[in-house]
């Protein structure tokens, strides 16, 4: 892990629609989003928030349908399947695979093109120390706290190198002392390395700490 | 573009898996059923039958004692039915109260594993005038120092003993299947909420908690409804033989030499069927009743009533029964690993390994079918069904009722109704009588208990998990082997078990498939149950229970070893 600002991409909506059969949950969205920018979605629950989020990863299914651009740089995103979009997603809960290990999880993250044993376990361990974690990957996952999952879970993203990310809540069910902490973790590296970032919640909090843009869906 | 192309060739193939499936266990049923019918109306150009016509039901009716045959099977089917849900209602009930019930449910898997046949055998053995249970009383209590002549436990005209021998059977899998209905239902929050109300936990249960499960019972209830309706294999050993039950009747006639026997025996067969529909409507039409009054007693607002010890009582009756099953089991261990063992001595006079050794050089070549049917038609199934269930998830579909009444369709039409069918149309494929035919006829009944087994574990599995890996750069078929196949490897081995026991206790279609030239354990059973050795019935019995259970104990412990430090995995 390398905290050196890389040259990122704008991500790019164009016209999203988003539909319920027989209601329309978004009309038409188009909204670019920088470079290490955080923009906040915010709205009542079946506003459509997370819908976006899924549809943006490739990931929306009937009965919703969906038409619009999503691309990033020069490149379309919406005709990729969603293994190819390079689309990082955090959800309110930590989703680490319970099968395996904490280094485990973060290897699958680690794209192949990094080679060797020994090169992708010394990646791990740079990532374990860069959230404080050291020594902790022969762990099993459910050993850990909710904070240690939770900034696990964002090592892991991070390290499949994305080209943005995607927020669903993830502060929700964390401890108000410790959702600061990791509000604070998250934003950082998604500046750090240049990601476009969209981020849901219904919590105004989170909108005042990403300190960006706030759309609101009705 | 080209990745948009890719994608959905891959997701053709998918699509495939569910048709796939399908026609693999539905044509043999379909294709069975038809070629059941034409002769059942005197069609079948083979034997010189050219003329639709009512002869064969003449000539069954004309059969003496088919009256009682009729209402010997429909008497049987009810009642064990009738039986099974009410100790299987009454043990889960219990089950929140005491501890003792809570481990006899969890106990189910050396009684689901047996096959039915096993089990049947190891009953009549041990409450046979000669059996276990009088020699464990006799001479002190009874008096009797040879097996007493005139009594009647196996086999009795009424069917009771067969009626036993199929509730052994199907109380341990009501209470499975009442388990995992209760963990799709909130049932702990419903109890709490009706005890605040005044309702004790007996009462609370049957009025609040049950209507909910029974929702989901009610397939289940139907396929228990239709086997014991139709079984061939436990009527064999446990029913009167003159006259015997409806289907076993059929399977006889089947079995003749004198060809012409096939006209009857599939107007029997086609009976047979609509007297499972019959019993399948009266039973719907049962439980409407039943709901009304239900009701009615829910909105009675009393707190107690005669039921807590009724249910209590029943309860312990069904406790017994499992004890009985267990016995059952044992006791042909112990035959199996007896010297010799005359009446009315409580145990054997020696043990050997005797009987073991002299049977095992012919049992071994039966052994090897037996495991090489379980293992391959197991594998198919849970192959298909994983096939089944990643094609619904990669298309995003939500499975319909409608699919769920598919997969029980072999479960629900008898087996004798359109095994002879499928024969015929095997002969036709030049298929009859092969190793691969009978792995076919296996199959119709494998693939909807893998189905059944996997689909919820499945399903239940957290979407987000897939999604978090897509978002990682993994393809689809990385999360399915890396991701989805290590997470769901107990429900996976578990339905690779279920599969195999559900093989292994296949009597009909080995027999039909086979042509009667492949043999398995559970045929060389049956054939032996009239008359052999009991040791030697023994050494078979213990083999057809083991085989499964076997599967089972590696199902349970394979991974939790192997997941021994994943505490999310347990």
């Amino acid at each position: 892990m390398t905290t050196s600002k890389e040259a990122g991409e704008s991500l790019r909506l164009d016209a999203v629609r988003i539909a319920l059969p027989g209601r329309e949950l978004i009309r038409s969205l188009s909204i670019e989003i920088a470079p290490g920018e955080v923009v906040t979605v915010m709205g009542p629950s079946g506003s459509g928030k997370s819908s976006l989020l899924s549809f943006i990863g490739g990931h929306l299914h009937a009965p919703f349908t969906a038409e619009g651009e999503v691309s990033v740089g020069a490149q379309r995103l919406d005709s990729l399947p969603p293994h190819a979009r390079g689309a990082g997603i955090l959800f309110q809960d930590d989703l680490l695979f319970p099968h395996l290990s904490v280094a485990g999880n973060l290897l699958f993250g680690l794209p192949a093109s990094v080679q060797g044993r020994q090169r992708r376990l010394a990646v791990i361990e740079g990532a374990l120390e860069e959230c404080g974690l050291a020594g902790y990957g022969k762990r099993d996952p459910s050993t850990l706290s909710g904070g240690q999952r939770a900034r696990v879970a964002l090592m892991r993203t991070l390290l499949a190198s994305p080209r943005l990310l995607l927020l669903d809540e993830p502060f929700g069910k964390l401890d108000a002392s410790l959702r600061d902490d990791f509000r604070r973790f998250v934003f950082s590296h998604a500046v750090a390395r240049g990601l476009p970032t969209l981020l849901v919640t219904h919590d105004a909090d989170d909108a005042r700490a990403a300190a960006g843009r706030v759309l609101t869906l009705a | 573009m080209a990745a948009a192309q890719a994608r959905s060739g891959s997701a053709g193939l998918w699509a495939a898996a569910p048709w796939l499936t399908v026609a693999l266990f539905i044509l043999p049923v379909a294709a069975g059923l038809i070629g059941t019918l034409l002769p059942a109306f005197g069609y079948l150009p083979a034997l010189g039958g050219h003329e639709i016509g009512w002869t064969p039901w003449q000539m069954l009716a004309r059969q003496p004692g088919i009256a009682t045959s009729l209402r010997l099977g429909v008497q049987v089917g009810l009642l064990a039915t009738l039986v099974s849900l009410g100790l299987a209602a009454a043990l889960c009930a219990s089950a929140d109260q005491h501890a003792v019930y809570r481990r006899l449910n969890r106990l189910v898997a050396p009684l689901l594993a047996t096959p039915h046949v096993a089990v049947a055998v190891g009953l009549a053995f041990l409450v046979a005038p000669s059996g276990w249970l009088v020699r464990l009383v006799s001479p002190l209590l009874t008096g009797w120092d040879r097996p007493p002549a005139d009594l009647v436990t196996v086999r009795d005209p009424e069917g009771l003993s067969m009626v036993l021998g199929l509730v052994l059977k199907e109380v341990p899998y009501l209470v499975l299947m009442i388990g995992a209905a209760l963990r799709q239902v909130p049932h702990e929050a419903l109890l709490r909420s009706a005890s605040a109300l005044g309702y004790g936990p007996t009462s609370g249960w049957f009025k609040v908690v049950f209507p909910r499960v029974y929702a989901q019972l009610r397939l289940p209830v139907y396929a228990v409804l239709a086997y014991s309706l139709s079984t061939v294999e436990v009527g064999l050993i446990l029913a009167p033989g003159q006259p015997p039950p409806l289907a076993v009747l059929a399977a006889r006639w089947f079995a003749d030499y004198d060809l012409q026997r096939y006209f009857p025996a599939a107007a029997a067969a086609v009976l047979q069927g609509l007297v499972v529909l019959a019993c399948l409507t009266l039973w719907r039409l049962g439980e409407m009743l039943v709901a009304r009054i239900g009701r009615g007693w829910c909105e009675s607002g009393r707190r107690h009533g005669a039921m807590v010890p009724l249910v209590s009582a029943t309860a312990v009756v069904g406790a017994l029964v499992w004890l009985l099953g267990l016995a059952s089991l044992l006791g042909m261990i112990v035959w199996s690993f007896a010297e010799s063992w005359r009446f009315p001595a409580a145990l054997p006079h020696g043990w050997s390994l005797a009987i073991w050794a002299t049977q095992w050089p012919q049992a071994e070549t039966t052994v090897s079918t037996t495991l090489s049917l379980a293992l391959t038609t197991a594998a198919v199934a849970v192959a298909l069904t994983v096939a089944c269930l990643e094609n619904e998830a990669r298309r995003g579909k939500a499975p319909t009722h409608r699919t769920l009444w598919l997969v029980y369709v072999p479960l629900l039409v008898p087996q004798i109704a359109f095994l002879y069918g499928f024969q015929v149309v095997l002969v036709r494929l030049g298929l009859d009588g092969s190793w691969l035919a009978v792995a076919w006829a296996h199959l119709v009944f494998v693939l909807p208990y893998a189905f059944l087994s996997l689909a919820d574990p499945w399903r239940a599995v957290d979407p987000r998990y897939a999604r978090s890996a897509a978002a990682l750069g993994a393809r689809p078929a990385r999360i399915l082997w890396r991701l989805k196949l290590p997470l769901l490897l107990k429900p996976l081995l578990l339905a690779l078990a279920i599969g195999c026991a559900v093989s292994v206790g296949q009597y009909l279609p080995t027999l039909f498939a086979g042509a009667g030239r492949i043999a398995t354990l559970t045929t060389e059973a049956v054939t032996l149950s009239s008359g052999a050795d009991r040791r030697i019935m023994g050494v078979y019995t213990v083999l057809q229970a083991a085989i499964p259970l076997l599967a089972y104990v590696m199902a349970l412990t394979l991974p939790a070893t192997l997941y021994a430090r994943r505490r999310g995995m347990r």
